[in-house]
């Protein structure tokens, strides 16, 4: 690698500018963590320094969790982005494989067709899916959203799993099938297996994806015990014109380290599925 | 990749007579579409018939708890004449064009900084990556306590650090407003062009550099002729992906202002779900949505080639 000369060369090309994006990227999240160990009095004196806490207290957390449903949204957010990333990695699957080792007549149709699903933007379509939803009686029912969050994941799964089942030998499948495999035994116990560094990282992107979803389930959930996290805390925890500010930072914290943490564990899988449209290794 | 030879012969069916049920799933046509179908049924049920669906609710007056009645174009006759539409128009180009601006030289910066050698890496790359993982109307609370009228740490660092002697309204007013919005979607879009251009920067050779280096290349000049050629396709395509996402964005604005005050961070989604859920116009929110269609179809069909191409 090409690189300067001597300590002060690396603090002005690494160290400075990496600490300068590391502390603008996490600032905010350091703010949701002191912001909602605050005890209201601290939170609302303007006069007092404002970057640490001086008396940190779990009230926001035990409010949180006593007085509101915050615990049922938790609970809907994870069983419908659990639904949806197995509804999408499964007709993915189903999608990407005939796409990416079989020639028959209409797949470049078909080929087309999904990598436009996958750009057609959601505010595209909210309006008439509210119609629909409403017309299939399933306002205010988590089935709604198990059922939409897939139109937004499939295409995405369906691409990304292309490239790695392409990347598969076909003698391998062949070799099975000469065995008297059907093919879609070679499938699901040869090219399958094979391919599950990508079924990660779609099931991981999808899930991500799935837990970040905000306009249909503010859409369709309009009951309290149906709600997701993000749309409950939007919607809950602003009540008119009062803020329950430590409440609502302790819910975007809580809310959002259950996704951060499965992203941890699988860095490397959801880097792969980010840059896997874009990136060609 | 190598060409591979086409088999002479079909694999035979390994049992039973040619027209077993057997033999006929194994054929590659039979087997593809029972395996698409599902999927493909799917996205047709649930993606393009809401899509034509909406199409057809443009043309119509349609309150939410109504039938319908058909209008033509006269929605789109109305949001012609409709100064808050064209307002909405201009901060949508406004809005989708600054951050791309932003994110892609921020992006940038952040993934050649990143494209260094350095003990904690992994962790560096993971932690600049979280403002795209943590779900946006989360952070977006965080962002609504860092940019309050009163309780600013944005306006108490500046005051404290003697810029401006009293705090800005960050949401109450219109221009800061915009900035406010461009701030949290930068924030949360960067790191999507960096992780993406590093990846792009470490299918580099090294030799190229080397190369380079002893024909005498400066840094700018290794940057020009080396590291942009090769980085070109990666940029285009996040660029486009990002811009289409930009242009459907709800939850941070919805978030953060509503649209507002006066509709100044008003955008499509935004202006569609006022219409057509608060307002509850279906026809009229239809009509919002599918203004952004052509700008957005043009780039769809852009992106849909090239990704075809390669």
């Amino acid at each position: 690698m090409v690189g300067g000369r001597g300590l002060g060369a690396r603090m002005l090309r690494l160290y400075l500018p990496l600490s300068l994006f590391l502390i603008l990227m996490l600032f905010p999240f350091y703010w949701m963590l002191i912001t909602s160990i605050k005890p209201n009095r601290e939170l609302y004196n303007a006069r007092i320094m404002p970057l640490v806490v001086y008396q940190p207290t779990l009230k926001h957390y035990i409010d949180l969790l006593t007085q509101t449903n915050f615990l049922t949204w938790t609970y809907n957010t994870f069983l419908v982005a659990i639904v949806s990333t197995v509804v999408s990695l499964v007709l993915g699957t189903m999608i990407a494989y005939p796409l990416a080792r079989m020639n028959f007549p209409g797949a470049a149709v078909v080929a087309i067709g999904v990598a436009a699903t996958y750009l057609v933007p959601q505010p595209l379509l909210f309006i008439p899916m509210a119609d629909i939803i409403n017309k299939l009686d399933l306002g205010n029912t988590l089935q709604a959203v198990m059922l939409t969050y897939p139109t937004l994941l499939i295409p995405f799964c369906a691409w990304l799993l292309m490239g790695y089942f392409k990347s598969v030998p076909r003698e391998l499948e062949e070799a099975a099938r000469i065995d008297g495999a059907s093919r879609f035994k070679a499938m699901t116990r040869i090219v399958l297996p094979l391919c599950t560094p990508g079924l990660l990282s779609a099931g991981i992107f999808a899930f991500t994806l799935a837990q970040n979803e905000f306009l249909y389930a503010l859409i369709f959930l309009a009951k309290s015990d149906v709600r997701t996290v993000p749309v409950g805390a939007i919607t809950e925890l602003i009540r008119g014109d009062v803020f329950y500010w430590g409440q609502l930072m302790a819910a975007a914290l809580l809310g959002s380290i259950p996704v951060a943490l499965i992203y941890s564990f699988f860095v490397e899988y959801y880097v792969a599925g980010l840059t896997a449209g874009s990136v060609k290794s | 990749m190598a060409v591979r030879p086409e088999p002479l012969a079909r694999p035979a069916p390994v049992f039973g007579r040619p027209l077993s049920l057997r033999g006929v799933l194994e054929r590659e046509g039979v087997f593809s579409w029972l395996m698409l179908a599902p999927g493909v049924l799917f996205l047709l049920a649930f993606v393009a018939y809401p899509f034509f669906y909406g199409i057809f609710l443009s043309l119509q007056d349609r309150p939410v708890a109504r039938a319908g009645v058909f209008v033509g174009l006269a929605n789109f006759v109305t949001l012609a004449h409709d100064a808050v539409f064209w307002q909405v128009t201009r901060n949508m180009f406004f809005y989708a064009s600054v951050t791309t601006v932003l994110k892609l030289g921020g992006g940038l910066a952040m993934a050649l900084v990143m494209n260094q050698h350095f003990r904690g890496k992994n962790l560096a790359r993971a932690s600049l990556l979280l403002p795209f993982i943590v779900p946006t109307a989360l952070s977006t609370i965080a962002w609504m306590w860092i940019l309050d009228p009163t309780f600013s740490v944005i306006n108490w660092l500046l005051v404290h650090g003697g810029v401006i002697t009293s705090g800005f309204s960050w949401l109450g007013n219109a221009t800061l407003a915009m900035v406010s919005i461009i701030i949290v979607n930068t924030w949360r879009g960067m790191p999507f062009y960096g992780i993406t251009l590093l990846a792009g920067l470490q299918t580099i050779s090294p030799d190229l550099y080397e190369a380079a280096a002893i024909d005498g290349a400066t840094t700018r000049q290794r940057f020009r002729y080396v590291t942009l050629p090769i980085i070109k396709p990666v940029l285009i395509i996040v660029t486009m992906f990002s811009v289409i996402f930009t242009f459907s964005d709800f939850q941070l604005i919805y978030a953060l202002t509503h649209g507002g005050p006066a509709n100044a961070t008003q955008v499509y989604a935004t202006y569609a779900f006022d219409l057509g859920m608060t307002g509850g116009q279906l026809g009229m929110g239809a009509a919002v949505a599918l203004s952004m269609l052509p700008a957005l179809a043009l780039l769809i069909v852009v992106l849909t080639l090239y990704l075809r191409r390669e």
